[in-house]
């Protein structure tokens, strides 16, 4: 199969003498704010975009190949750590999930919490991403920095207790790798006690900020009905005003046990579900994950043993199973089958960014060029997962 | 001036050989091209950003190959991909240098075995300086393959025929095959020693 | 698409009531008089309405329960089961190709979920290896479009109807169907050496 062919509109006279033809622009793999090796072919008449054709797979990492040829459960994880390498410990909690529900093995409490208390910081340090970098796309650098430096605080978070800076490693099907060091704790406690202002003062510096609110109000509206279509879901699902998040719709682990509210974009600086819609569930979220921290903090047991639980050797009944969970992107599933030996026999992962990225040509067409650089911003797509 | 304020009492001449002074300027401002491909460029943002601060090393990132004096490889290279990397590469202006970072771009990574649209080592495509290891590697890593790279720039060499006594003809003939050959064999050289043969006697005579 | 602003207008018609679903989601899946339907009922629906033949439902202890649909009704099931009052999937979660090597088939299983009525459903189409073709769901779930296009770029399954039937992930040129259990790797891609 080739790629089809480009077919432009006729030339038409645009008076004095002048021919005016629409054109064919290529933005990336080499792209400062394609978010990685994405590639977009845009069709344009003038300035407004025609047609956008997303081309992928400059990053396919052949994810499902490795799942089916590693001979070990256990080895699958890493590979879960490097699909969505901004969140990965949220990629790590979706599949230990998928396969405790497929073994049927219960963890204990303080795995659990240690759990949710990961997944949340992570949530935040990813967000923390996709602001700042958002912000960086169309021109503010200041907030990026900012947004780095409070990034760096969770890392050292993750770093003590499992060692690493960005691909942990750390949930294990069945529990953790180890135990969270003894000031986890407290340095989990101080950094959100130091986090509350610093939301105040983004909001300050970007989301209130004119030239913010002007790049991305009204541009890329993405309507309710469509996201659904498109199977949509986190952030570019709420942010069209959909109250659906799988914490609350489909609880997994504990989180039915905690309360938090589900922001949702409401179109207060322009239509509803554009871009700065997107933009403020990602911060009203993060604000929404301190408050589940601080539960979790509460509720965490002092004892138990985070490995208890973890099987010698994994080897699940035959049967398949699908399991969803909500990472900071959206909706992560994993479509398992088993045959009863000790490596998968298929693995499917369900990655948001593919799918809230296939809502690009929908959301682009009408649009400025220039707003396409906000658009894609505000999907925050992480190009290890869509290609995988 | 920094370090060296007041340094130079009488005036402010240094003495330096030729060489020193090219391989000083090109390693204090690399200019490295903004070019992630996965993980690893998530590391590499942040030895950019607030923490790490590339800045100080003179090391600043542009969006333009044309601009940049180092690729850094940050991340897997596919066999989509590498093409595309080798196109990048060549729109760099000499002196240009690549920088491997992580596992991926050294070898496959993780990858090296299954990986069927891997491309196993980013070397394969494009000449490495420094290898980076690590899944991702730490900032501070890379920051210590920055270092690595300063050291190798700072003893480059200038080519032989630059002295002036012994002039060189460079000669591209595209595909990497590059040709470096005395400037007396060439035949615009000849040509010149049969046409005016007379002048340069004279001139040594003169003892000019 | 065109008109942004009418389909902007209440959101939240497409959850009844949000706030009442979202206080105790456990409270509906308890009660089976809700909305929220079994797949054993639905698949009474189905067969009520397209005919026995066409459907067989699996369910064992271990794993969700699903239908295998025959291909050739598969786009008027999807239809129904969009379109139907009291069905409403609204949303197609995932659509995966797997192949299934001893038995020399190829399958693909759609999760269907609504968000409305907050249940799911499974559905498998099964085809023999040589010739497999099925019918696009692009049409109905826009989310099976790049769904659809990895399981003919990793499997080889042909999607009739599909407006861009292309590879995705893989180049255009690359050989083979890498997913399929038999897959061998081509040695050499544009010059470059595909093993280590």
């Amino acid at each position: 199969m080739k790629n089809p062919e480009i077919t432009l509109e006729p030339p038409v006279d645009a008076g004095d003498g002048l021919v005016a033809q629409q054109m064919v622009v290529n933005m990336g793999p080499q792209h400062p704010s394609t978010h990685g090796v994405l590639r977009v072919e845009l069709t344009l008449d003038g300035e407004v975009v025609v047609k956008a054709v997303p081309h992928i797979g400059y990053l396919h990492r052949c994810f499902e190949k490795h799942c089916e040829q590693m001979n070990d459960y256990t080895k699958v994880v890493p590979y879960v750590d490097r699909m969505d390498y901004v969140a990965a410990m949220n990629n790590e909690l979706g599949f230990a999930i998928a396969m405790e529900r497929l073994m049927g093995i219960e963890v204990n409490d303080r795995v659990e919490y240690i759990r949710v208390i990961m997944a949340e910081l992570q949530r935040i340090a990813s967000h923390l991403l996709a602001v700042g970098t958002f912000g960086l796309d169309i021109g503010a650098f200041t907030p990026f920095l900012y947004c780095f430096i409070e990034r760096e605080k969770i890392l050292d978070i993750f770093e003590k207790a499992s060692g690493a800076r960005l691909l942990y490693n750390y949930i294990w099907i069945g529990g953790l790798m180890n135990d969270v060091p003894d000031d986890f704790r407290s340095d989990t406690a101080d950094f959100v006690k130091s986090f509350r202002p610093k939301i105040t003062e983004l909001n300050d510096l970007l989301t209130e900020n004119k030239i913010f609110v002007e790049r991305t109000a009204n541009v890329g509206v993405l309507p309710a009905k469509v996201a659904l279509n498109y199977a949509a879901s986190g952030p570019m699902l709420r942010g069209s005003g959909v109250k659906w998040d799988l914490r609350r719709d489909d609880p997994y682990s504990i989180y039915d046990r905690f309360e938090f509210d589900i922001p949702v974009g409401t179109g207060e600086k322009g239509t509803l579900g554009d871009c700065w819609d997107r933009y403020i569930v990602r911060v009203r979220e993060m604000e929404e994950s301190l408050r589940i921290i601080e539960q979790a903090l509460d509720g965490m047991p002092d004892e138990g043993d985070v490995q208890e639980a973890i099987p010698k050797k994994i080897r699940p009944p035959a049967g398949e199973i699908y399991c969803r969970t909500e990472t900071p992107r959206g909706e992560l599933g994993f479509y398992i089958i088993s045959d009863k030996s000790t490596s998968p026999y298929r693995v499917k992962a369900r990655a948001p960014s593919f799918v809230n990225l296939a809502l690009l040509p929908a959301i682009s067409i009408g649009s400025m060029v220039a707003d396409m650089v906000a658009i894609i911003g505000s999907i925050d797509i992480v190009l290890g997962e869509v290609d995988r | 001036m920094g370090l060296l304020d007041k340094k130079f009492h009488d005036s402010n001449i240094i003495v330096v050989s030729l060489e020193k002074a090219l391989n000083w300027a090109r390693k204090s401002s690399l200019w490295y091209m903004q070019f992630g491909l996965a993980c690893c460029a998530i590391e590499m943002m942040a030895t950019a950003a607030s923490r790490y601060d590339f800045d100080r090393f003179g090391v600043i990132p542009r969006s333009s190959p044309r601009q940049a004096d180092v690729m850094i490889v940050a991340g897997t290279v596919t066999l989509k991909m590498a093409g595309r990397i080798k196109r990048l590469y060549h729109q760099m202006a000499e002196p240009r240098y690549v920088i491997s970072m992580g596992s991926c771009s050294n070898c496959g990574g993780p990858y090296w075995e299954h990986g069927y649209h891997v491309l196993k080592g980013v070397d394969r495509v494009v000449p490495v300086d420094v290898y980076i290891p690590g899944c991702p590697p730490r900032p501070e890593s890379l920051l210590q393959g920055f270092l690595h790279l300063r050291d190798k720039i700072m003893n480059e060499k200038l080519p032989v025929g630059l002295d002036a006594s012994h002039p060189v003809v460079i000669e591209d003939h595209g595909d990497e095959d590059i040709r470096v050959r005395p400037a007396s064999e060439t035949e615009e050289h000849k040509k010149a020693q049969i046409a005016f043969p007379q002048q340069d006697v004279t001139r040594k005579k003169e003892g000019a | 698409m065109k008109n942004p602003n009418e389909l902007h207008q209440n959101p939240n018609e497409l959850h009844q009531n949000p706030n009442e679903l979202h206080k105790n989601p456990n409270e509906l899946h308890k009660n089976p008089n809700e909305l929220h339907k079994n797949p054993n009922e639905l698949h009474q629906l189905l067969s009520e309405r397209f005919g026995e033949e066409h459907f067989e439902f699996h369910q064992d202890e271990k794993a969700e329960p699903w239908i295998v649909v025959s291909a050739g009704i598969l786009k008027d099931v999807a239809k129904y089961l969009r379109d139907e009052p009291g069905l409403e999937f609204d949303t197609l979660m995932c659509l995966s190709g797997v192949h299934y090597h001893k038995e020399e088939q190829l399958g693909v299983t759609y999760h269907l979920d609504s968000t409305s009525m907050k249940h799911k459903l499974i559905l498998k189409v099964l085809m023999p290896q040589e010739d497999a073709r099925l019918p696009s769901v692009e049409q109905i779930w826009k989310a099976a479009d790049w769904h659809e296009r990895e399981a003919y770029d990793m499997f080889g399954i042909r999607f009739e109807g599909h407006p861009d039937h292309r590879r995705i992930l893989c180049p255009d040129d690359w050989e083979g169907y890498p997913l399929r259990k038999d897959y061998q790797v081509q040695p050499y891609y544009q010059g470059m050496k595909v093993e280590y």
